[in-house]
């Protein structure tokens, strides 16, 4: 005999549970219609692999896992597949989830099931036959159950029968009946973990449970304990603390301390999923409260909860349905949706049973919910933070360790609703961390994008400056044979290199205008286009200029400077070169400016009268261009001839 | 007078080193951005949408940090988020002015598939690079990363894009404040 420990706080709420236990496990008869969420467990939905009309036989995978925190979803009982799609589900929001609607064929026919040999199997073997088989916790968390088989090598493998929770006798009747099939899943489960050790915790008030069990382990080193009924044995930390004294701090998980902790209704599940090749298709649901024959009912998952309850003699239709048990269930909203894996206990409100709260007072800072609070947290606080929208605040007084048990709501002598506003809490605080998870994608695309635009302009200017001294260089080399006589120019390098580069940047920048102006402005297309050929004219002006210039500076200098007559070869190419582009730049400015489709068109065909239009500007430079080249020719030829004299 | 000018000198060269010390970590341990400017833009939706004036999230916060404007600017972040840049700015908390853009539901953009032309018009516009698609191609947008800036619906020119407002789902549904609930009464 070990020590039993405590946990701080606790309740002790009304039972009501002989109300369910007087009889056996009941089996019912097949519903017309099941409604099989997706939405099985934590973690994403299955994706369905069945398509509608389908025939489909008992055990057969409606819905495969969808990831590593996904259960496959199966046929509990043979027939078609109606309709996939969005349906009333067993949730507080009541929004539909996608659901399969299978009709029963009423042969609950089989398809071949495939037992697993454990104990030949490796632990990831074991652990995706469990994930197929659609295996979740029964507890009513439906976390799926191979990742938590996922710990390997544990000292304490602690077995969930607490089932602390008033009017809930799902796990009772299961200890009760079928104590042979929970222990094989024990050890099975305990083969996975390498568990050194199992502990079976059940509440004293289940005698009969705990003498099933204890004949069940008889002859194995497992060990079934007795422990205190005090609301919340049942939360995995709390039972964890009363048989192992273990605490689990904040922020650390129970399996980094050895520990692992898993329903009774979970290890029955495990045991039929490997032993028999059965997947998770029912579950014992008790149906209690205004419910004319109470009992715990084996329930094919998908049933529709009203067909259940209208099997159990629900008196008022129209009453509320709690899900779960009254500290920690939720109210249904819709009762068309079918049962789910986390449907341990239905129960039908009425008036005797569940008097109406009445109003919300001010909290008078009593205390007492500290003190009865398992976590160990000081829920008025929490209360004031989340009501006050301080989640940060209530986030650092540790409101996620809060397991929502309802003790603080229970004992609340001003009728606060605290749980509630946890939960409000809880899913604000999720739901600002969705947004900036989202935003702080959506910042950097953004930022990635900037940088993209920064360097496709950069790319861009440089392609289109290469391009131009390519077409520079061949227009050279074109009109290198006509001219006849290549001489040498004054005109200075410096100046070249000036006139080459506005060349390229007013191509550059006519390359680079629309592209911008599409992003910027909402000019129409007339409007751009007679801006773009007056930018054009502008730039083949300006060429023209200094082309001009480039003429009239080369007289004085080709008449001082005598000596560069050897260079004079390479001079009078690149001058050549330049006035190519020159001619170039302003043709092509002159097809834009016809191209814009205005007034320069009969302008520009009309080359006899020299006006403001692009063509003429283009002649005019390069006239000029050849009048520079021939004066650049004279002057050299001139300085030749005095250098001879 | 030696004691004194041991004693000037200890001071002078202990100026020195401190000053070396000091320049060397201000140079060392240099704060390149505006950390402020950060912590404001961390705040912001980053939803991109320019209704603040200013071309992105990051502009407006720069814009803050420096005082040049008002913390009541950005209708994605809505009051919540201006509650926050109140607090962080230890400044009162400011409504919407009246006449500006009020904050509206959270949507993503879709392009109706069969009008789409192709012209590429909407891809230059989104400011997170949402919209997959080339020229002539029908073009389609990835819901998952559309901030729902409505940038794309003014650019194109067959008006095919339209906003879907988020629905509610299971991954996203919140438990409400708690209030007395009011039921109907059922027939
Ligand atoms: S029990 Fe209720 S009234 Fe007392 S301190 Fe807690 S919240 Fe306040
Ligand atoms: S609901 Fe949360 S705060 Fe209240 S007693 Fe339970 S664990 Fe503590
Ligand atoms: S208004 Fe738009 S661009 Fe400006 S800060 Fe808000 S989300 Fe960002
Ligand atoms: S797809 Fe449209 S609405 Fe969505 S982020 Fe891009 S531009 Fe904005």
């Amino acid at each position: 005999m070990s020590w039993l420990y405590d946990f701080h706080g606790g309740i002790h709420p009304p039972q009501h549970k002989d109300a369910a236990t007087g009889s056996p496990i009941q089996a019912l008869p097949l519903p017309p219609q099941l409604h099989i969420a997706l939405a099985q467990s934590v973690g994403n939905a299955a994706r369905p692999t069945v398509a509608v009309g389908q025939h489909v036989r008992k055990g057969e995978t409606l819905a495969e896992p969808d990831g590593r925190l996904s259960a496959a979803v199966h046929a509990p009982t043979s027939g078609t597949i109606t309709a996939i799609g969005p349906h009333p589900f067993a949730h507080p929001s009541g929004l539909p989830v996608d659901t399969v609607t299978l009709q029963p064929d009423g042969l609950d026919e089989w398809q071949p099931r495939q037992p697993l040999d454990w104990q030949q199997a490796d632990a990831a073997t074991l652990r995706q036959h469990l994930q197929a088989m659609g295996v979740v916790g029964l507890g009513g968390a439906v976390f799926p159950t191979h990742l938590k088989l996922a710990a390997g090598k544990l000292a304490t493998l602690v077995v969930n029968g607490a089932e602390c929770e008033p009017f809930i006798s799902c796990d009772d009747l299961l200890m009760r009946e079928r104590a042979a099939g929970i222990v094989d899943g024990i050890r099975i489960a305990a083969h996975a973990l390498q568990a050194g050790e199992v502990l079976i915790g059940i509440e004293d008030n289940k005698p009969q449970a705990i003498a099933a069990m204890q004949a069940a382990c008889a002859g194995t080193a497992y060990r079934v304990v007795s422990i205190p009924t005090k609301y919340p044995s049942g939360g995995a930390k709390q039972l964890i603390r009363i048989l192992t004294g273990i605490e689990v701090p904040h922020g650390i998980r129970a399996t980094d301390l050895g520990v692992q902790c898993l329903n009774v209704g979970t290890l029955y599940a495990i045991a039929h999923a490997v032993l028999h090749g059965e997947p998770l298709l029912s579950r014992i649901v008790t149906v209690t409260g205004a419910v004319a024959r109470a009992a715990n009912y084996e329930v094919a998952i998908g049933t529709p909860l009203a067909w259940l309850l209208q099997q159990a003699g629900m008196s008022d239709p129209n009453a509320d349905v709690i899900m779960g048990g009254p500290m920690m269930g939720i109210t249904l909203p819709d009762l068309a949706a079918g049962l789910p894996k986390a449907g341990n206990c239905l129960i039908a409100k009425n008036a005797a049973l569940f008097p109406p709260r009445p109003a919300e007072q001010a909290c008078i800072r009593c205390g007492d919910c500290a003190s009865v609070c398992p976590a160990e947290l000081q829920p008025m606080d929490l209360f004031w933070f989340a009501k006050s929208r301080q989640f940060g605040k209530a986030q650092e007084r540790h409101l996620f360790d809060c397991i929502e048990c309802g003790a603080c709501s229970y004992v609340c002598p001003s009728q606060i609703p605290l749980v509630d506003y946890y939960r409000f809490a809880k899913s604000e605080i999720w739901a600002a961390e969705r947004d900036k998870k989202s935003a702080s994608l959506a910042r950097q695309r953004h930022e990635f994008r900037q940088f993209r635009i920064e360097r496709d302009k950069s790319e861009k200017a440089a392609r289109v400056a290469a391009r131009a001294a390519e077409q520079a260089a061949k227009l050279a080399n074109q009109t290198a044979s006509p001219v006849p006589a290549p001489a040498a120019t004054g005109m200075d390098d410096a100046k070249k290199a000036a006139i080459a580069a506005a060349l390229a940047r007013a191509a550059a920048q006519k390359e680079a205008k629309p592209l911008s102006e599409q992003h910027t402005s909402g000019l129409d297309d007339a409007k751009q286009a007679a801006i773009q050929a007056a930018m054009a004219r502008a730039a083949a002006r300006k060429a023209a200029a200094e082309a001009a210039k480039a003429g009239d500076a080369a007289n004085p200098d080709s008449t001082a400077t005598a000596t560069p007559a050897q260079t004079g070869m390479d001079d009078a190419k690149r001058a050549a070169i330049e006035a190519a582009m020159a001619r170039a730049a302003a043709r092509k400015a002159a097809a834009e400016a016809a191209k814009a489709g205005d007034a320069a068109n009969p302008d520009s065909t009309a080359t006899a009268t020299p006006a403001q239009t692009g063509m003429d500007d283009a002649k005019r430079a390069a006239i000029e261009a050849a009048m520079a080249r021939a004066a650049a020719r004279k002057a050299v030829a001139e300085a030749k001839k005095d250098a001879a004299s | 007078m030696t004691t004194l000018l041991y004693a000037l000198l200890v001071m002078v060269a202990l100026a020195l080193l401190l000053g070396a010390i000091l320049g060397y970590a201000s140079v060392r341990f240099k704060v390149d951005a505006d950390p402020l400017v950060d912590k404001i833009d961390d705040i912001l939706p980053q939803t991109q949408c320019g209704q603040c004036g200013h071309p992105g999230c990051r502009p407006y916060a720069e814009a803050i940090a420096s005082g040049e404007e008002d913390i009541n600017k950005c209708p994605p972040g809505g009051e919540d988020g201006i509650r926050k840049l109140a607090e962080l700015l230890g400044v009162d908390f400011k409504p919407f002015d009246a006449g500006a853009a009020q904050p509206k539901p959270k949507a993503v953009a879709l392009i109706d598939e069969a009008t789409c032309i192709g012209c590429t018009l909407c891809i230059q516009a989104c400011p997170v690079d949402a919209i997959l698609g080339s020229a002539k191609q029908m073009h389609t947008i990835i819901a998952s990363e559309c901030t729902g800036c409505e940038l794309c619906l003014p650019p194109c020119p067959v008006d095919c894009i339209r906003m879907i407002p988020h629905g509610t789902d299971l991954t996203n549904w919140k438990w409400r404040y708690p209030t007395i609930p009011i039921k109907a009464v059922k027939p």
